[in-house]
């Protein structure tokens, strides 16, 4: 556990007035709030620690205690037992898992040594519930699992839900399950479940929205002579007939064999195959004295 | 709408320890609406997470009711800009190597 220097947090000197901290504390409250850095993990810690120390600093009693142990804090800390098995009370109740949208109520462990249970005395609005508090989560899916609909189960807060993932979400984006989050207080709603999709695509198609990206390996003589090949799409193979005089890097689309719509049952993008023309190796003999008179053929051509 | 997702405007400022004054401010800024029945003012729950956002940027930042407006437009200029971001990203996958 170490030190928490609350004047440093605030940014300012140890001989500061009251109304010094006051400002201090509105300056960088409206920096870091949360509601005005949504998602932001870092800026939300940063306003627990301001509140922490504008907990500490503008309450006169607080602010004595603090200063005349200082460093010397673990001393102040002997009188403060009871306020530690509190905080294990917290932890144990803490839902994991889920990241509760809370904008108060954390406090370092070196608060909790020297103030105990102490903390949430500020009178700020934040304590007034009313709604529920939104929970965030992420959820990873490996691509092939992303393009079925398909049911999960989760575990939030104790509680089992059983959450429909319609085929063809998107790597980034948030569905929003009404009523999931934590409970209403004094007969208000629950708050919502915010679910962030994390795709994992492990496969050798590339995903840009609903259509697929692939290349093709085509052998050279296949490519001069055209003929057919089988070609893996997301689902199965196909087969697929290629023009005589094929050059390599030309781009051949499959029409509904790409990744489904989302949210539109039945519906498929676009698969885009590249072709790469592979220029055969370990030639034998003969294959180098056939490739040598096409060379001479087509030097009389020209 | 069932009556049910309905918040009496009353019942919410006494649970917050707002004035009404300050809601009925909102509602003139075009932050939030009311439905009105039999001449009591309610509040759509789905709109009940908005507003104690606006409550917490007025009480804790002294946050007026245009300054309020200002940054709902902000906030939500720059959730359009993530998810552009986010479309991009997704975009440029395509032209990296595995």
């Amino acid at each position: 556990m170490d030190f928490v220097d609350y004047y440093k947090i605030l940014g300012i000197e140890k001989s500061a007035s009251a109304d010094d901290v006051k400002k201090a504390y509105r300056k960088l409250a409206r920096k870091f709030h949360p509601d005005l850095n949504p998602n932001d993990a870092g800026a939300k810690k940063k306003f627990q620690q301001i509140n922490e120390a504008n907990e500490v600093l503008s309450d006169p009693e607080k602010r004595k205690k603090y200063d005349q142990y200082g460093k010397d804090w673990k001393h102040a800390e002997e009188f403060e037992k009871a306020g530690r098995q509190q905080k294990q009370q917290r932890q144990q109740q803490h839902t994991g898992g889920f990241e509760e949208e809370d904008f108060g109520g954390d406090y370092s462990d070196f608060f909790e040594s020297m103030f105990g249970g102490m903390g949430g005395g500020g009178g700020r609005r934040t304590k007034t519930k009313f709604r529920g508090q939104d929970f965030n989560a992420e959820l990873q899916l490996d691509l092939r699992t992303a393009a079925t609909t398909h049911q999960q189960t989760l575990s939030v807060n104790g509680k089992n839900i059983r959450i429909t993932i319609p085929a063809g979400i998107e790597n980034g984006q948030t569905i929003k399950i009404p009523g999931h989050g934590g409970p209403g207080m004094n007969g208000g709603p629950n708050g919502d479940l915010y679910i962030t999709f994390s795709i994992e695509n492990q496969t050798k198609f590339k995903r840009e929205g609903s259509n697929l990206y692939t290349t093709v390996p085509l052998d050279v003589v296949t490519a001069v002579l055209g003929g057919e090949i089988m070609v893996d799409t997301f689902d199965g193979k196909v087969k697929l007939k290629v023009n005589p005089e094929t050059q390599n890097g030309t781009k051949v689309k499959l029409k509904g064999k790409g990744f489904p719509v989302y949210k539109k049952e039945g519906e498929h993008g676009d698969l885009f195959i590249t072709y790469e023309i592979k220029i055969p190796t370990n030639l034998s003999a003969e294959e180098k004295e056939l490739f040598g008179q096409l060379a001479k053929l087509r030097q009389h051509g020209n | 709408m069932a009556t049910e997702e309905l918040i009496p405007v009353i019942q919410f400022c006494t649970i917050h320890q707002v004035e009404i004054t300050f809601i009925e401010s909102l509602r003139e800024n075009g932050l939030i609406q009311f439905v009105t029945r039999e001449q009591v003012n309610y509040i759509q729950q789905e709109e009940i997470g908005r507003l104690e956002k606006m409550l917490r940027l007025h009480y804790e930042l002294d946050i007026n009711p245009a300054g309020i407006e200002t940054i709902f437009h902000l906030l939500q200029r720059m959730e359009n800009m993530q998810e552009k971001i986010t479309a991009m990203k997704n975009r440029l996958r395509i032209y990296e190597d595995k």
